[in-house]
């Protein structure tokens, strides 16, 4: 059994597309071998990466594939044989197979004789297949950028590529890419070990080749060597602890080929900065660890990860370089938070006319004006929030994006909004104002915490529930993976918003919300319709995500009257802080068999119902007491008069299994209702009211949740 | 001298600093190493361009010459005005002109990296006893319609130089890809010199006395003057017209060397001024630029004016191409 080796080297690759660059070439080398029959059924396939390499080696490789017997079948017997003598359609096939006219024999099959032979053909040798192959499987890695260097442009890769190792043990593979042809030399780190190349006598002797030559090439080795560096680096500082930042960990451990760590400091003074400022300094844009004390206070240090390692000498000039840098990133922020004071926040809505929000969308000052009517519209959906609180709705939403013109914003775009609501404070302006402001943004994935007070939410959910209504009014429309307006996300932090926030979840609805952003909803039906089919999307996801819920209670929930709400007249709606609540009660009740008989039951009435439409039979809204003959249809319109109030009841108080047992208790009436009422009877009349019935009582109970898409689910899932 | 005439109040350094500043290359000797490198590897001196451009990509030393089959390799500094970047001389390390180091290999030789580092300990730098990494840093130009890809170059973490691998300009796909090398020349001196505002960056030291000139000597009451000027007293409108009425030149420039290039012989074809089009076209960009550090881009007019300029850049890119074409097929 035999090893491989395949490296390649390339100038710097960008360190965030190192990882799944690293997992597809390993794939692609195991993919090729197993198709080629050159896999033993042990093996083992480990890939590493470094800034300037692209390694894997693969254990259990076959030298040879297996010789294989193949079975060819050729012209009918009628064909090639005239008279028991082999015509030149025989010998012509013959010759196609390698073998001689004599040894060709019959083969029957459905269509009847055809001759055949059988071949032996002779497995290749692994370093031709792999030689002939994996040009195109390294050519085949997806980049999400990629550049041509080489004159008449015959390729197009991340990097220039500067050398290949292919080595199948000690034996070099040719494999020829970009120009490079392969062989046993590769390269290690560029400073501490120089030019010189390194020999790689076999597979087996990669990983620690390399490393003698300063290179970790396995990225969890260096993953570790750098968190256990900045761990004992921070022991050297009584009581300190290094920020935890896994998304920055992993960006060093790309950054580097043989990590160290450098702890250095700053002058105490800058601690007045705000925190935030600092850490995005130290953190976006030099790629430093803050450290902080117990208390989480800041402490006046950083911690660099280096490429290199040095002497004491060294170390000293290093810091005192990297120091240098971040001071002057300091003065800069300090330089930039001074400057900016001189025109308060509320003297730069105007200067939001030159800012543009989208080309075709107009400026953040129009933006401005758009949220506020949207949060006008929502604030008066939450029950007396308007009246009692517009002055600083208004001054949160107004003032919301006015630090797009400051200098801070302007250096630090991470921090946009995070700056305004800082300027609030220092400005004098309403805490309320500042938090909402610093929290507008929020949540920016599904793990970010969400908007934490009433203004906050309120001025989060306006800002996107109009930016996601006016790209759609432009058809700027997500599709596929393409969302480059995050609207998706957008979305979905409505939604988290809406369920989540305590001060809005029990009484704001997704209706209201989309209104308030196209308030001339009339006109445009279409646009909302397409706003709030993107919106339940995402609620449907949301519940299956983060609530737990099966997809079929998220899609029963989706189409419940409660969501859709086709009344939305005040005191109808309910907050979305029940509907997901009432979603997981479900979830958890779907298994039992009370839910899924009642199901049955009433997909079974949806069913008549769907019938009878597609029959072009139009019942009234609701049945008549007076046409109702059947002690069994009576029950059940009495039945369904009690559940209805049971359900509307409940749900707004929270007692979401009431509602399930309330619909539950639906089981016995619809049976005795099917087992003793025939619906389509010829009396139009009849047929008609208890065709009424049916309606209401799968609506009532729709309500709630569409109950037919949980017919399916068997009672031991 | 004038200028650098010593006066008894003129700020010497002493030598106690606490950095390694006692070897440290002044200004105009980091320029002279890195163009000697430079130049020992192969590459034309040129000097900077004489008209106003945002960077040195914008001279046609680079702009023009990455057009086209031909092999070209040159280094230049060019001083590159950014209006908006003015802070008065207030900022410890924002100019509104800074000086750029521009290296173009066309095409760049397989060791174009390693070239960089060499230049680097050229000018002093002991990688050994420095921490240096290559991070993404794609590079993208809309006003003249060119991109390429490459890194910003980390020394102790500071950005010192942008590595780029040009793949289109003027809206042309780029074959061969030229690399474009471009060094800071301000931030290296102010590191080199380990001092913390660029304005006391060592700008020359008399052999012969030890007296030194430095940076905001030379250059102080430049970034005060323009800032006023290009922040306060430019006048707007007088400024629209200038562009206007260089866009109207450099369009016209380009209308007839399109019809010249078609009709003309040999003699004619080589006389079409595509390279005073260009000129022009770089103006219209330095207005541009201008403008806008005087908030007087609307948000609707920047999308349209930066179209404009980027329909020039592409028009003189064009014809450029043309006119080498026509000539070389003669």
């Amino acid at each position: 059994m035999s090893a491989f080796l395949l490296e390649i080297g390339l100038e710097e690759i960008p360190a965030r597309m190192i990882a799944a660059a690293q997992k597809e070439l390993a794939e692609r080398v195991e993919k090729l071998l197993t198709r080629e029959r050159l896999l033993a059924a042990a093996h083992r396939v480990q890939s590493y990466s470094t800034p300037r390499r692209l390694a894997v080696v693969v254990e259990g490789v076959l030298a040879q594939q297996p010789d294989v017997q193949e079975e060819l079948v050729g012209p009918s017997r009628k064909v090639a044989y005239k008279d028991g003598m082999p015509t030149p359609a025989a010998v012509a096939f013959a010759k196609k197979a390698g073998v001689e006219v004599t040894a060709l024999k019959t083969v029957t099959n459905a269509k009847g004789e055809y001759i055949g032979a059988t071949v032996e053909r002779e497995g290749k040798r692994a370093a031709d297949v792999l030689a002939a192959e994996l040009p195109r499987e390294i050519a085949s890695l997806y980049w999400v950028k990629s550049m041509y260097w080489r004159a008449g442009k015959p390729e197009r890769f991340v990097r220039p590529v500067r050398w290949i190792v292919a080595l199948l043990d000690g034996e070099v593979v040719p494999v020829e890419f970009a120009g490079v042809q392969a062989d046993g030399l590769s390269y290690g780190h560029r400073v501490l070990y120089g030019d010189a190349p390194v020999v790689i006598s076999a597979p087996s002797a990669y990983v620690a080749a390399l490393e003698s030559a300063k290179v970790i090439v396995d990225v969890e080795a260096r993953r570790h060597k750098i968190r256990k560096d900045l761990d004992a680096a921070t022991r050297t500082l009584p009581d300190a602890r290094w920020r935890e930042n896994e998304e920055l960990v992993d960006t060093v451990t790309h950054l580097t080929e043989w990590p160290t760590v450098l702890l250095g400091s700053f002058e105490k003074e800058y601690l007045t900065l705000p925190d935030e400022i600092l850490v995005t300094v130290m953190r976006d844009h030099q790629k430093y660890f803050a450290l902080e004390d117990a208390n989480k206070k800041l402490l006046p240090n950083f911690l660099a990860v280096l490429n290199t390692e040095v002497d004491a000498a060294g170390a000293a000039i290093i810091r005192h370089g990297n120091e240098r840098v971040l001071r002057a990133r300091f003065n800069d922020a300090r330089f930039f938070w001074d400057v900016d004071q001189k025109i308060p926040l509320v003297d730069r809505v105007e200067m939001l006319k030159n800012v543009t929000f989208h080309k075709d969308l107009g400026s953040y000052w129009e933006k401005t004006q758009k949220n506020l009517k949207a949060a006008d519209y929502i604030s008066k959906n939450l029950s007396g929030y308007h009246s009692e609180e517009w002055t600083n709705i208004r001054l949160a939403v107004e003032l919301a994006k006015a630090d797009l013109t400051t200098e801070m914003v302007k250096e630090f775009t991470e921090l946009q909004g995070i700056v305004g609501g800082l300027y609030v404070r220092e400005q004098g302006l309403p805490k309320e104002v500042a938090i909402a402001i610093y929290q507008q943004y929020r949540p920016q994935s599904s793990n970010d915490e969400i908007p934490t007070t009433k203004l906050a939410a309120l001025l989060a959910i306006a800002d996107k529930i109009t930016t996601i209504t006016e790209m759609f009014k432009k058809d700027i429309v997500p599709t596929g993976s393409k969302d480059p307006f995050a609207l998706r996300r957008a979305g979905a932090g409505v939604v988290r918003i809406l369920v989540e926030n305590a001060a809005v979840r029990d009484h704001l609805h997704l209706i209201p919300v989309i209104h308030a952003a196209n308030q001339t909803m009339e006109a445009d039906k279409d646009l909302r319709f397409r706003v709030f089919a993107f919106m339940l999307d995402r609620l449907e996801f949301y519940l299956q995500e983060s609530c737990g819920v099966r997809l079929q209670v998220a899609r029963a929930v989706r189409n419940s009257g409660a969501v859709e709400a086709e009344d939305d007249s005040p005191g109808k709606l309910v907050g979305y802080g029940y509907v997901a609540g009432f979603a997981r009660v479900l979830h958890e009740q779907t298994g039992s068999p009370d839910v899924v008989a009642v199901a049955e039951l009433l997909k079974r009435a949806a069913n008549i119902q769907r019938q009878a439409r597609e029959k072009g039979i139009n019942p009234p809204d609701m049945e008549s007491p007076s046409l109702l003959h059947d002690p069994a249809e009576k029950e059940l319109a009495r039945q369904v008069t009690e559940v209805n109030a049971v359900i509307q009841k409940n749900y707004r108080e929270g007692k979401y299994n009431e509602v399930i047992s309330a619909i539950a208790s639906l089981q016995s009436p619809l049976n005795a209702f099917f087992d003793s009422v025939m619906v389509m009877v010829d009396d139009e009349k009849l047929r008609d009211n208890r065709l009424a019935l049916l309606a209401r009582t799968v609506s009532v109970v729709r309500w709630a949740a569409d109950f037919s898409e949980l017919a399916s689910i068997s009672t031991v899932a | 001298m004038g200028v650098f005439d010593a006066r008894p109040d003129t700020k010497l350094k002493t030598a106690t600093s606490s950095a390694p500043t006692k070897s440290a290359l002044t200004f105009q000797e980091l320029l002279f190493e890195l163009q000697r490198f430079w130049a020992a590897r192969g590459c034309i001196l040129q000097q900077p361009y004489d008209v106003e451009v945002g960077a040195g990509t914008m001279s046609p030393e680079t702009f023009l010459r990455v057009l086209g089959p031909k092999p070209y390799s040159v280094a230049y500094a060019q001083p590159s005005r950014r209006p908006a970047d003015g802070r008065y001389g207030e900022n410890p390390n924002r100019l509104f002109k800074h000086t750029q180091l521009q290296v173009i290999l066309k095409p760049p030789p397989q060791n174009v990296q390693e070239l960089y580092l060499e230049s680097l300990a050229a000018i002093g730098v002991d990688l050994h006893q420095h921490d240096i990494k290559f991070e993404e840093d794609n590079w993208e130009s809309p006003t003249l319609g060119a991109w390429g890809i490459g890194w910003q170059v980390m020394l102790d973490g500071l950005e010192i130089t942008q590595f780029t691998y040009f793949q289109q300009c003027g809206g042309i796909d780029l074959d061969p890809i030229t690399a474009e090398i471009t060094y800071g020349l301000e931030r290296i001196a102010a590191f080199l010199q380990d001092v913390d505002s660029i304005y006391d960056i060592i700008w020359m030291r008399d052999v012969k006395t030890g007296r030194e000139v430095t940076y905001g000597e030379v250059r102080l009451a430049e970034e005060v003057q323009f800032s006023v000027y290009n922040f306060e007293q430019a006048d707007v409108e007088k400024l629209w017209q200038h562009l206007d009425l260089y866009e109207a030149e450099c369009k016209a420039l380009l209308e007839n060397a399109v019809a010249s290039l078609k009709n003309g012989d040999t003699t004619a074809r080589s006389r079409v001024p595509v390279l005073a089009a260009f000129d022009l076209c770089l103006k219209c960009s330095h207005l541009f630029n201008l403008l806008d550090a005087r908030g007087a881009i609307s948000v609707t007019e920047r999308v349209g004016v930066i179209a404009r300029i980027r329909a020039l850049a592409v028009g003189v890119a064009k014809v450029y191409v043309a006119q080498r074409e026509a000539l070389a097929a003669a």
